[in-house]
């Protein structure tokens, strides 16, 4: 289908936005501005544009612990998340919970999860709000493949499946949960295969193609908002950094890792809208100037902003007070 | 005024609730035209269908993980989890999810979640439909819990958890279902505030604190032993968190004895927290030490064993004597 250059260009900076946020939190990360660890996505860019073009803004989005880009295209600012990396009051959870829980319901986004695969049922039931409600928007729930093989994809897909819910599952294949390699934990070659127990559509895409992940994602998303039920959408990536930033990968061979960044995604796709004409090198060139002085103002804005107080950060909890 | 007993206050509760909220719809695996794993929900099938009372298949991880989700968008949701050892496979939705996902993300919505379930032995089914899982339950800052003793307390309790807006473990003792004590309640609305202790029976020698079941127990016993000249304080908290202190403390101010009985394990029980708040916080109106009254560190054993498992009235009387003799 042809797509918007608008669309493709959102797309693209989208991207560019993420690969900066995830270059300047490592960075800042080294340098020990960030208390916590962190979680990056480089080289899965592309799902998160292609998903996040793909979504109304009333949308909901539901996501795992990898999910800076997920934020970006939702439409949370880097200055928030930035400061809620740093753990400061600004920060988009008011800095109580880091990077790994980032979310902003304001935004319907509804945020990452450190357990895998707890926002799975979450979702089945947001989507079964919207139903009730309804309401003709779309919850789409990011997983990483590891979740796949857990007792609650299970559990909430065919929820969603016997009550036809508007909601698109997307297993992020980065062929690594942690240490633990996709062809060790499935065997399928697509996990997509998957929706056949389910009875609902399974596509695998390429992930790396923010185009063939906006063309599937919104396929299935077209399918939920007309009352047509779930999918699960699969798209095959390469985690191209650490399960977390630390991490010293002593399982992984070096060889994927070079074959993988000849594949990463943004290259490749500014090479591609460079080559139809819908974006020239300056362009392209000015997009990333933009991210880089974006994500200087978002490291400011989080340098700036204050700690929560320790009762903010713990909130309105009670223990063994009486409350009403 | 007129009489009701478990299953009709539950099922009133629910009912009333769902009448008055449009947003309330009950989730869970029995809550179709079973009417719930020990018919406590009656009608409610009937009156609501199938959009407002959604049977799912056995998923508790999400039957609650969906709540979570419904009730974070503007509903209201009652999740029914047919028994209380069944909660273990729903424990992240318990511990991380219903409990501290709200905060997690800057307190921008509601978390009105009503999980019920039922809990406790009587009915001879061993160990995985039987425990007291009470002390696993309440150390999830967020999460309210709840175990009434009467009809009375039951409905307007279950009301006011229904309309909380914050999320509510509702605990619902199996053996009131088929034992059927019953209770006088108005004809009119009403609601019982959680959080809040009632003290089942005023006394003057020993202070005893009971849920559930052995809130029956202790009054029992206290029948008992108004003969031999003992009056005993029942305290029937109501609310296991959070817990009215207040009540206990002043009950043990009078009394200067106190006995916590549970249904149970020992180790790491609520009756074990509510000993410790004592003797932080009530130590010198002491004149004896604490006891507890539980079931032993062990599995719930099928069939009549369990009689002599779960805390009985002679073991309360023997934990009595052994404080005022």
């Amino acid at each position: 289908m042809a797509i918007d250059r608008e669309i493709l260009i959102g797309m693209f900076r989208v991207m560019v936005r993420t690969r900066c946020l995830e270059e300047r939190s490592a960075k800042e990360y080294r340098d020990g501005h960030i208390p916590g660890n962190i979680h990056l996505a480089i080289g899965q860019e592309a799902i998160a544009a292609g998903v996040g073009a793909a979504l109304r803004s009333d949308d909901y989005l539901l996501t795992q612990h990898r999910a800076h880009g997920h934020a970006l295209a939702k439409g949370v600012t880097p200055e928030r998340l930035m400061a809620e990396f740093y753990g400061k009051r600004n920060g988009c959870c008011m800095g109580r919970v880091g990077p790994l829980h980032i979310g902003d319901a304001d935004l319907n986004y509804f945020g990452g999860q450190g357990i895998v695969g707890s926002q799975v049922p979450i979702a089945t039931g947001v989507a079964l709000s919207a139903k009730m409600r309804g309401t003709d928007q779309v919850t789409l729930c990011h997983l990483g493949e590891g979740t796949t093989n857990t007792g609650r994809f299970h559990t909430a897909i065919n929820l969603a499946s016997i009550w036809n819910l508007p909601v698109v599952y997307l297993i992020e294949n980065n062929m690594w949960a942690y240490g633990v390699c996709a062809s060790h934990s499935a065997n399928i070659e697509n996990l997509s295969d998957r929706a056949i127990a389910y009875g609902i559509p399974g596509m695998t895409v390429d992930g790396n193609d923010a185009i063939s992940v906006y063309e599937a994602v919104s396929k299935a998303v077209a399918r939920a908002r007309t009352g047509e039920g779930p999918s699960i959408v699969e798209c095959k990536t390469l985690r191209l950094d650490g399960h977390y930033s630390a991490d010293t990968q002593v399982y992984r061979d070096k060889t994927e890792l070079e074959e993988g960044w000849k594949r990463e995604p943004i290259k490749r796709f500014r090479e591609q809208l460079i080559a139809t004409g819908v974006l020239t090198e300056k362009e392209a060139d000015q997009i990333n100037q933009e991210a880089l002085a974006e994500m200087d103002r978002a490291v400011k804005f989080a340098e700036e902003s204050p700690f929560p107080d320790f009762k903010e950060a713990l909130g309105d909890f009670y223990t063994d007070e009486v409350k009403k | 005024m007129r009489e009701i007993e478990f299953t009709q206050a539950i099922a009133e509760a629910i009912a009333e609730e769902m009448e008055r909220d449009r947003t309330t719809f009950m989730i869970g695996t029995n809550v179709g035209r079973l009417g719930g794993a020990m018919g406590q929900l009656k009608k409610i099938y009937k009156m609501y269908g199938p959009e407002r009372v959604r049977m799912t298949p056995i998923s508790e991880d999400t039957i609650v993980g969906s709540s979570i989700g419904a009730a974070a968008t503007g509903l209201r949701p009652i999740a029914e989890v047919s028994f209380s050892d069944f909660l273990t496979v729903c424990w992240d939705e318990l511990a991380n999810q219903v409990s501290k996902w709200r905060w997690s993300l800057g307190d921008k919505f509601k978390m009105p979640v009503t999980i019920t379930s039922l809990t406790g032995g009587g009915i001879y089914t061993a160990y995985q439909h039987s425990q007291c899982l009470e002390g696993m339950l309440i150390g999830i800052p967020g999460l309210t819990v709840v175990l009434p003793s009467t009809p009375y307390d039951c409905k307007g309790l279950l009301k006011a958890a229904i309309r909380d807006d914050n999320p509510v473990l509702f605990l619902e003792h199996k053996y009131f279902m088929i034992s059927r004590p019953k209770s006088m309640i108005p004809e009119e609305d009403y609601t019982i505030p959680l959080g809040k202790a009632d003290i089942k029976r005023e006394g003057n020698d020993v202070t005893v604190v009971a849920t559930g079941l052995m809130v029956h127990r202790a009054l029992a016993a206290a029948d008992r032993l108004l003969g031999k000249g003992i009056t005993l304080e029942v305290v029937d908290p109501r609310t296991l968190v959070p817990l009215d202190k207040q009540v206990i403390f002043t009950s043990v101010k009078k009394t200067g004895r106190l006995i916590i009985v549970t249904e149970e394990c020992k180790t790491g029980s609520w009756a074990g927290e509510v000993a410790a708040l004592v003797a932080e916080e009530a130590f010198d109106y002491l004149d004896a030490p604490i006891k507890r009254v539980n079931a032993p560190d062990a599995p719930v054993p099928y069939g009549p064993a369990e009689d002599l498992y779960m805390p009985s009235e002679e073991d309360l009387i023997r934990a009595v004597a052994d404080l005022t003799n």
